[in-house]
């Protein structure tokens, strides 16, 4: 990195300092009433051997003037989903925004606080919280939710220790077709420890394979976890598998990474699942380039103890009147130190928040109409490119709003989209390398009737 | 005092009311039941609100009144450095560039992310004398069980991955609970009577099983871990490596490197010392800081630089693995890199030098009313015990007689009514009584003073009025809640 050559500045002056308050006056003051002679003497517990005799070496300091345009150019060397039509789900979704959510959390009451530990004055995180975990409830059909996690593949690898603290058993089955970076991060929590994960294959159809998953179900399985949609964009048939780990006595897990899926699917509690993880990032937080994020977490009553994360519940006041506390502390890090349920302390809770006011908004009508729309674009979309010569759907199982085409030399007729400003979809060969030419496509209220119509010339074109 | 109430949103829902609105289907309808099984549809709708609008934003804007933030509260929770979140960083995160691009697009469309990635991790790593870094973990837990389990891919990769990791007393709780995590034992070394972590304490706890030390420097009582070389030196004599929690990089970035100290691996918290947003409790970010000895245990994907242009390698056979889906927080780099190419290497190390003047100003207008904890110099913030309430009472005696003393807790709620939010209390445990005090460089010397006189205030109150103190808060929009009642009949939704 260059270093400009830099005026000397009186010292204690910064060329930019609005980030802090201090005039050299003051400076001297407060000296003063310490009692110290320099504000280097602040710093005499730190031996002298240790300390930076030198100037850091980042870039010098910009003003806001040059700081904007800087990253202003910085940003304009990404393309982005506005600049392109754009045809990419895989576990992050391009929905629309209303513009209520981030005026509502650009209110620095709420992104400006911290975590609620002083419940009198925190009572708009708390309670809004609450909703939040209200409406996890309501989505998924299960009894409670927790505050959030970082993202649903974290959330999935907490819920299978969660599994383990409840069954002792330190073998799972999870659904080759979960998604694969979920899988990964599995991998890393899990595996090493001695815990094993078995893959259950998937059928010819994009489903789970319902004679591997009964070859591989015994009694040392203490959990499964399965994903619907999958990866694939494949509902399952979770009711069913859900009889099966339950006479199994394993602890049932549902993943899904669209969850405006739940608006229409049937939920995990009707479905059986004990822990039902989702990712929220659909529900008005944004892309963001893969994070944040917000990993949904719910569970059955019973489990409640054994539940990662923080909660928020209802109480009243001394004067009872109604109000929220997080609760159930003892299950948690700060408490419990080592022997808590989970290490997790700083969570999601902005993005918690956008979900609650997204839901909100869209209401009990609203995010079902919009399941709908997502569903009827990607059936026409689906159908349209599959009577392309050549374009097959690789599976025929139901689906929402994704899906699977087989595409000859898939690699090089999306390059060719790409050249036309389309993102065709995602390449599965790098994730199931017996996947080849195999393209998943995502459809969702962004991609109009003549987004998909022009994809479908251009693909056709691109053959 | 409750200027109004406010109702759940599901109490204000009102059935056929519509808050949202939606382009036309444009393509033939599709009825779910047409293409789906129906035994997978849902049988009925989920329940969620039914409101305009307005009801929503009403309903939001007021439950953001009942919070204290930063922007509306001296907010001097210790060890959590509450500082300004300064607004260019939000304008910048919300660029299209950044907030409107897919974590699958291919890596040519992404050089800007990328190359603002690289150079945030290159930033951090001098700023902490490190070698490597990875941005990917979501929060300081989350870095520290990345950090953590790296060390143990390190000493698998020598044959062992040992058995204990050892902790001070004075340790937040993330530590021990990630050790426990990472499948290691958890060993207390208890702090000296100085408040930091002595050579003579640790040496009798080190054999061959011990995997690392956790040592926070700053400590999380606000002291300079000063045998943190000679620390060091012990843990390496035994093969360990010292693990650093950089929760308190705020009182010592461009004065002091823990890469100059011995660290082996640390964890910064974007969230503390890099003003991304707290938002309630998150999204945060851990990035962590490694040497050179740790670079083949980084988490997928790293960051190539190669000429002008920045790839993902996924492709490195002794990394740890994934910790999380796609490469972390992003929104929060974006924020962090604002800030540090605002500052520059003079505002860092002037944001330290301020940060440690605020704290030890309050300390010394404080420490003639409070109990110090510790005299030795404090750097971002100042512990107080709770010995000086013995000579206050608050009047009240137990049924068999016994005075009821006045706690800490009734200073930090009496706080609250005059408008601040109070210091972290009864943290650590080690403390007795703990008031924990970080006011941060962003804080002006007006607001110091207006605090330490009201602390004294308080004081005053608790020798004439005690009850004004037990019965705080009066302003807020609740009173004191009870917590025992929240766990025994739990009412976790609406």
């Amino acid at each position: 990195m260059l270093k400009p050559i830099r005026l000397a500045l009186p010292r204690g002056i910064n060329r930019f300092m609005r980030y802090l308050p201090h005039t050299e006056n003051e400076i001297t003051e407060m000296l003063a009433t310490i009692g110290v002679k320099s504000v280097e003497e602040l710093f005499r517990s730190i031996p002298p051997s240790l300390k930076l005799n030198r100037e850091l070496n980042i870039p010098e300091a910009l003003s806001e003037m040059e700081l904007r345009k800087a990253l202003l150019q910085l940003s304009k060397k990404n393309k982005t989903i506005r600049d392109t039509i754009t045809f990419l789900g895989g576990g992050a979704y391009h929905h629309y925004l209303p513009s209520a959510i981030s005026q509502l959390i650009n209110r620095g009451e709420f992104f400006t606080a911290y975590t609620p530990y002083q419940p009198e004055v925190s009572q708009g995180t708390l309670q809004s919280l609450f909703e939040y975990q209200t409406m996890v409830c309501e989505l998924t059909g299960m009894d409670v939710a927790n505050a959030s996690h970082y993202d649903a593949s974290t959330a999935c690898a907490e819920a299978l220790l969660m599994a383990h603290r409840i069954t002792k058993k330190k073998k799972a089955l999870v659904a080759r077709s979960l998604h694969p970076q979920y899988r990964k991060v599995l991998k890393t929590y899990l595996v090493r420890f001695g815990y094993e994960i078995e893959e259950i294959k998937y059928n010819k159809d994009g489903t789970l394979d319902w004679e591997d998953f009964n070859a591989k179900l015994n009694s040392d399985v203490g959990a499964v976890m399965v994903g619907s949609p999958n990866f694939f964009g494949v509902i399952e048939d979770l009711e069913k598998i859900g009889v099966k780990t339950k006479a199994n006595h394993s602890i049932y897990i549902t993943v899904a990474s669209e969850p405006l899926s739940s608006a229409l699917l049937a939920t995990p509690g009707g479905v059986g699942a004990d822990i039902a993880v989702m990712e929220g990032q659909s529900f008005g937080v944004g892309l963001n380039f893969g994070g944040p994020f917000l990993g949904m977490f719910a569970t059955r009553a019973q489990y409640i103890r054994s539940m990662p994360g923080r909660v928020v519940g209802e109480t009243v006041d001394e004067e009872g009147a109604r109000g929220y506390v997080l609760t159930f502390s003892t299950r948690e890090q700060h408490i419990r130190r080592e022997n808590a349920t989970s290490n997790i302390c700083t969570n999601q809770g902005l993005c918690a928040l956008m979900a609650c006011i997204y839901l909100s908004l869209m209401g009990k009508e609203g995010l079902v109409e919009l399941a709908q729309i997502n569903l009827s674009r990607a059936t026409y979309a689906k159908e349209k490119l599959a009577s392309i010569k050549r374009v097959k759907p690789l599976f025929n199982a139901p689906i929402f709003n994704e899906f699977v085409l087989h595409i000859p030399n898939a690699s090089s007729v999306l390059e060719k989209l790409k050249t036309k400003n389309i993102f065709g979809g995602i390449l599965l060969e790098r994730y199931y390398e017996e996947m080849k030419d195999a393209v998943l496509v995502c459809v969702t209220e962004m991609n109009s009737k003549k987004e998909i119509d022009t994809f479908c010339e251009e693909l056709g074109r691109a053959l | 005092m409750k200027t109004f109430n406010e109702q759940t949103i599901f109490e204000i829902s009102s059935s056929g009311r519509k808050g949202y609105s939606l382009p036309k289907t444009e393509v033939p309808q599709v009825n779910p039941d047409e293409v789906i099984p129906k035994a997978f549809l849902r049988k009925t709708k989920a329940k969620l609100p039914e409101v305009s609008e307005f009801d929503v934003v009403r309903h939001f804007t007021r439950l953001s009144q009942w919070n204290f933030s930063i922007d509306t509260a001296f907010y001097p929770l210790g060890s959590c450095t509450m500082k300004y979140n300064p607004r260019i960083n939000e304008e910048v995160a919300r660029f299209p560039g950044f907030a409107l691009s897919h974590p699958y697009q291919d890596e040519k469309t992404m050089q800007g992310s990328l190359q603002l990635m690289h150079e945030l991790q290159n930033y951090l790593c001098e700023i902490s004398g490190m070698d490597f870094c990875t941005l990917q973990p979501a929060a300081g837990a989350h870095g520290e069980f990345t950090g953590l389990l790296m060390i143990r891919s390190y000493h698998e990769s020598r044959g062992n991955p040992r058995t204990k990791v050892i902790i001070p007393d004075s340790a937040h709780g993330t530590n021990p609970a990630s050790a426990a995590i990472c499948g290691y034992q958890v060993v207390t070394v208890k702090t000296g009577k100085d408040g930091i972590v002595v050579p003579e304490e640790l040496a009798p706890l080190l054999d061959n099983e011990v995997a690392c030390l956790m040592l926070t420097n700053p400590s999380t009582i606000g002291l300079f871990e000063k045998n943190i070389q000679k620390i060091a030196d012990l843990l390496h004599s035994k093969g360990a490596l010292l693990y650093c929690d950089g929760a308190n990089m705020n009182a010592l970035m461009g004065v002091a490197r823990p890469g100059d100290m011995g660290v082996d691996c640390m964890h910064y918290n974007l969230h503390k010392t890099f003003t991304t947003p707290h938002g309630g409790g998150g999204p945060g970010a851990g990035p962590v800081v490694v040497k050179k000895i740790l670079e083949p245990f980084l988490p997928v994907p790293v960051i190539v630089k190669e000429g002008d242009t920045y790839r993902l390698e996924t492709n490195c056979p002794q990394s740890i693995g994934r910790v999380r889906a796609f490469f972390g927080n992003f929104g929060m780099f974006v924020r962090a890199y604002t800030y540090i190419r605002e500052l520059g290497p003079d505002g860092i190390r002037k944001t330290c030098e301020m940060a440690v003047l605020n704290a030890n100003y309050l300390r010394a207008l404080l420490k003639d009313h409070l109990t110090l904890a510790y005299e030795a110099d404090s750097l971002h913030e100042a512990i107080f015990t709770d010995k000086f309430l013995k000579d206050y009472s608050t009047g009240k005696v137990t049924k068999d007689g016994r005075p009821i003393p006045l706690k800490t807790l009734d200073i930090a709620k009496r706080l609250i009514d005059y408008g601040f939010h109070p210091p972290t209390v009864y943290f650590p445990l080690i403390v007795s009584g703990s008031l924990m005090i970080e006011p941060t460089e962003t804080e002006n010397k007006q607001t110091l003073d207006a605090f330490a006189e009201t602390v004294k205030k308080i004081l005053a109150e608790a020798k004439t009025t005690p009850t004004l103190l037990t019965e705080a808060p009066h302003t807020t929009p609740v009173r004191r809640l009870d917590e025992v009642k929240a766990v025994r009949e739990p009412k976790l939704r609406a």
